[in-house]
C-alpha cells in the first residue's frame, strides 16, 4: 500500500506537468551556465526570458504561453546532447542554442537524426550565436535555423572595411582552438591575402577554448610580433581576459573583434585606455541610431539590468511567433515550413530573409567603434561612460554570401 | 626576441610562485600523514571567494590575512573530525574522503556565489603599471603577488630549518612513532600542518583571485597541475616543489611564446598528399600543446625517475 502511494505522489506531478506542457511553448535554452562561458551564458538566457515575457504580455503565440527553460551545457558537446534528450523528455519541441560551434554541430547533427527516428515528433534547432559556415553548408540541415551572421559573412564585411585603412600592414591572428575559431583564422588568412596582398600576418595563434585564465604571454608574443592590428573571434571570458591582459600589458594595437561586446569587454577595453580602436561586428548595437531599437534597448537595459548583446535573439522570437501565425500552428514541421524565405523587418531596421537554400538569415551588419560618446549616443557600457559607434553598416544585399548546402528536405 | 624572453621570465617565475604557494602545502601533508589531498586546490578556490567576500566586508587588506586563516581554520577541522576518523581505514578512506570533500566544496561554493565569474578587482592601491619594460608595462599588483610569494618560501624554510618547530615537524614526517614517545602531541602537529598547508592555498586564492577568474570552476582547473608539481618535484621534498613550480611556471608561459612546429624544423609537407590526420600533427605549433606540456613532463619523469627531482621515498 504504502508503495502504492509513493507511485502515485510520484507520478501524479508528472501528469500534471504533461497536461501542463500542452498549453506553453517550451523552447529549451541549451547555453553554458557555469564554467568560462558562464557570464555570456547567463546573460542569453536573461535575454530570451526577457522575450518570452514579452510575447506573453501580448499574449503569446497563438494564444499559447511561452516558456524558456534553462539547461547548462557547461559548453560541452556530450553534455549539450545528454541535456537536448532531457529537453525532449520534458516536452521541448524548439531548442536555442548559440554558444560554440562545437556544440552547435553536435546539436544540429542530435537533431536531424533525432527527427528522422521520431516522426511526429519532430524538433527544431534555433541557432542564435553559433557561426561556424559548415552548419549552413556541407553540414546543413532542414531542422537548423541560424539568425547570427555566420564567421564567413563577417569575416567579408571586416575584410571588406580594413581593406581601405592604410595604416593596417602587421595583422595578428589569435583565436580559439575549435572549428569556429579554425574557420575565423582560415577565412582571415584568404580573404586578406586576396583584398590586401601588402598585410602581413605576423602571428597566427590558436589557444585551448575557455581554458586561459592568463593571457599575459599571448599579449607578450603579439607585442614581440610588432603588429598593428589583432584579428580575434574569441568570445566569453576568452575576450574579456586577452583585453584585460592586454590593458594589464599597455599594449596599443587596433582589436578587429567578433565579441568584444560581451561581459568584461568593455570593462577591458576602457581600461586599455584604446579610445576608438576596438571594433565589433553585430547586426545591431545599442547606438545603431535606429528609434525604435533604441526604445527597446532602453526598456531591456531597465528590466534586465544588462545592454541588449544579442538583438538576433529578439529577431529569431519574433519570427517563430510569425512563422507560427503564418502557419497557423506551433507545430515544428509546420513552422519550419513557414519560416523558410520568411522575409522580416529587424529589430535595428532594415529586411532580412531567411534563405530557404541553407536557413542562414541575412541582415544587415554593423561596424562599431567602443569610446567616447557623440552627443546623440545615449547608451554607455558596464557604466564606463564609453559605448558604441557607428563605423560602417553592411545591407543585406552585400551581406550574402554562396552556400554549397544541399539540403535534404522531409 | 629579448623583449619576449624577460617578460615571458617574469610571467613565469610568477605563475611558478603561486603554484608553490599551493604545492607547499600539498607536498608537506602528503609526506607528513601519506594523504594525497584532492581537496586541496578547493582550498585554494576557497581562500579566493572568501578573499572576495571579505574585500567586500572590510576592505583587501583585512582579507588578505582573515580568508586564510578561516580557510586555515576549515583545513583543521577536516584533518581532527574527518581525516583522522578515517586513518584508521587506511589510506583509501582518506583519498576518498579528500575526493569527496573537492566535489562538496565545489558545489557549495557554486550554491552560494553562483557559477559565474565574479567581479574581484585588484585593490585600487596596486593597480597601476609598476614598471615599463621594453614598452610593456608591468602591472603592480603582479609585482605584490611575486613578494608575497616569495615572503612566504622564505619564511616556510626558516620555520622549517631553523626553528624547533620545524625540527619536531621534520621529525614526525619521518619517525612519528619517536616524535610521540618523546612527548609531543603528533596528533596535534598533523592538524597544525594540515591547517598551515590549507591556509598557504587559501592565501594563494586570496592574492591569484583578481588576478586570474574567480570562479566555481577554478579548483578544478588548477588541481592536476599540482600533482605535476608534486610528482615532479618528488613527493613531500620541499625545495623540490619549489624547483618543480619555477620548472612548471616556465615551460608553459616559454611553450606559449614558441612557435616551433614539425612544419618548421624539417619543411611542409608534400601538397600532393593532401590533408590528413598527419598534416594535423606536423602543423600543430609548440604553443597550441602548451597547456599538456607539464603533463608529459609527468609522465616522463615517472618512467626516467619515479622518486621524483629531490625526492627521497619510494611509495
Amino acid at each position: 500500500m504504502r508503495k502504492l502511494t509513493l507511485a502515485i505522489t510520484l507520478i501524479l506531478p508528472m501528469l500534471g506537468h504533461a497536461a501542463q506542457a500542452e498549453d506553453t511553448i517550451k523552447i529549451g535554452y541549451i547555453d553554458p551556465l557555469s564554467g568560462g562561458g558562464a557570464s555570456v551564458g547567463e546573460g542569453g538566457l536573461k535575454t530570451f526570458q526577457y522575450l518570452a515575457d514579452e510575447l506573453n504580455g501580448k499574449g503569446g503565440i497563438l494564444g499559447r504561453k511561452v516558456e524558456i527553460v534553462p539547461f547548462d551545457n557547461k559548453t560541452n558537446p556530450q553534455e549539450s546532447l545528454v541535456q537536448a534528450q532531457k529537453a525532449i523528455d520534458a516536452g521541448v519541441r524548439f531548442i536555442t542554442q548559440g554558444n560554440g560551434s562545437s556544440v552547435g554541430l553536435a546539436l544540429e547533427d542530435f537533431v536531424t537524426k533525432h527527427n528522422t527516428r521520431n516522426p511526429g515528433k519532430e524538433v527544431l534547432y534555433f541557432n542564435y550565436a553559433a557561426v561556424d559556415p559548415s552548419m549552413t553548408n556541407e553540414k546543413c540541415s532542414y531542422w537548423h535555423f541560424r539568425w547570427d551572421a555566420s564567421s564567413d559573412i563577417k569575416m567579408e564585411a571586416l575584410t571588406n572595411y580594413m581593406k581601405d585603412i592604410p595604416s593596417i600592414k602587421k595583422v595578428y591572428l589569435i583565436n580559439q582552438d575549435y572549428s569556429f575559431g579554425q574557420s575565423v583564422r582560415s577565412d582571415a588568412r584568404k580573404m586578406l591575402a586576396a583584398k590586401r596582398a601588402d598585410v602581413q600576418i605576423v602571428g597566427d595563434e590558436l589557444h585551448p577554448l575557455l581554458k586561459i585564465t592568463d593571457f599575459s604571454p599571448y599579449i607578450a608574443k603579439i607585442k614581440a610580433s610588432g603588429a598593428d592590428s589583432v584579428i580575434t573571434g574569441n568570445w566569453g571570458q576568452d575576450i574579456a581576459l586577452l583585453l584585460k591582459a592586454a590593458a594589464d600589458a599597455g599594449l596599443k594595437v587596433n582589436w578587429y573583434t567578433y565579441y568584444a561586446g560581451g561581459a568584461g569587454g568593455p570593462t577591458a577595453i576602457k581600461q586599455t585606455g584604446l579610445d576608438h580602436q576596438v571594433f565589433q561586428l553585430t547586426e545591431g548595437f545599442a547606438n545603431s541610431g535606429n528609434p525604435s531599437a533604441m526604445d527597446y534597448e532602453k526598456a531591456f537595459r531597465a528590466k534586465v539590468n544588462l545592454s541588449l548583446w544579442y538583438p538576433r535573439a529578439v529577431n529569431e522570437m519574433r519570427m517563430f511567433k510569425a512563422a507560427a501565425e503564418k502557419a497557423n500552428s506551433v507545430d515544428p514541421v509546420k513552422v519550419a515550413a513557414a519560416l523558410e524565405d520568411l522575409k522580416f523587418e529587424v529589430l535595428d531596421g532594415g529586411t532580412g530573409l531567411m534563405r530557404k537554400d541553407d536557413h542562414q538569415f541575412f541582415q544587415p551588419i554593423y561596424i562599431s567603434s567602443f569610446g567616447k560618446l557623440a552627443a546623440n549616443e545615449p547608451f554607455d557600457e558596464e557604466n564606463t561612460g564609453w559605448g558604441w559607434h557607428l563605423v560602417s553598416k553592411v545591407d543585406t544585399p552585400q551581406a550574402m554570401v554562396s552556400t554549397t548546402c544541399k539540403m535534404t528536405r522531409p | 626576441m629579448l623583449e619576449l624572453i624577460v617578460i615571458s621570465t617574469l610571467n613565469g617565475v610568477l605563475f611558478g610562485m603561486l603554484l608553490f604557494l599551493l604545492s607547499s602545502g600539498l607536498t608537506v601533508i602528503f609526506s607528513m600523514m601519506g594523504v594525497l589531498n584532492f581537496a586541496h586546490a578547493s582550498f585554494y578556490m576557497l581562500g579566493a571567494f572568501f578573499g572576495f567576500q571579505l574585500t567586500k566586508w572590510v576592505g583587501f587588506w583585512p582579507a588578505l590575512l582573515l580568508a586564510p586563516l578561516l580557510v586555515g581554520a576549515i583545513g583543521m577541522a577536516v584533518e581532527r573530525y574527518g581525516l583522522r576518523n578515517t586513518h584508521k581505514h587506511g589510506h583509501v578512506a582518506e583519498l576518498l574522503l579528500t575526493f569527496g570533500l573537492a566535489f562538496a566544496i565545489e558545489e557549495i561554493v557554486s550554491m552560494i556565489w553562483g557559477k559565474t565569474p565574479l567581479d574581484y578587482r585588484v585593490p585600487a592601491l596596486l593597480d597601476f603599471p609598476a614598471f615599463t619594460i621594453f614598452s610593456t608595462n608591468y602591472p603592480a599588483y603582479k609585482l605584490f603577488m611575486l613578494a608575497v610569494s616569495v615572503t612566504i618560501f622564505v619564511v616556510l624554510l626558516i620555520v622549517l630549518k631553523r626553528t624547533r618547530v620545524g625540527l619536531i615537524v621534520q621529525a614526525a614526517l619521518t619517525h612519528p612513532h619517536m616524535v610521540g614517545h618523546l612527548g609531543h602531541n603528533v596528533g596535534r602537529v598533523f592538524m597544525v600542518v594540515f591547517g598551515v598547508g590549507s591556509a598557504l592555498a587559501g592565501l594563494a586564492g586570496v592574492i591569484a583571485g583578481p588576478a586570474l577568474v574567480t570562479q566555481s570552476d577554478m579548483a578544478a582547473a588548477l588541481g592536476p597541475i599540482l600533482f605535476v608539481v608534486i610528482v615532479f618535484g618528488g613527493l613531500g621534498s620541499l625545495p623540490g616543489a619549489f624547483i618543480a613550480s619555477l620548472v612548471i611556471g616556465l615551460v608553459q608561459t616559454f611553450a606559449v611564446a614558441l612557435n616551433g612546429s614539425l612544419a618548421s624544423a624539417f619543411g611542409p609537407l608534400d601538397p600532393a598528399a593532401g590533408p590528413s590526420v598527419l598534416t594535423d600533427i606536423w602543423n600543430v605549433t609548440i604553443a597550441q600543446v602548451a597547456p599538456i606540456v607539464p603533463y608529459l613532463l609527468l609522465v616522463l619523469v615517472l618512467i626516467v625517475r619515479p622518486v621524483g627531482l629531490m625526492g627521497t621515498r619510494e611509495s
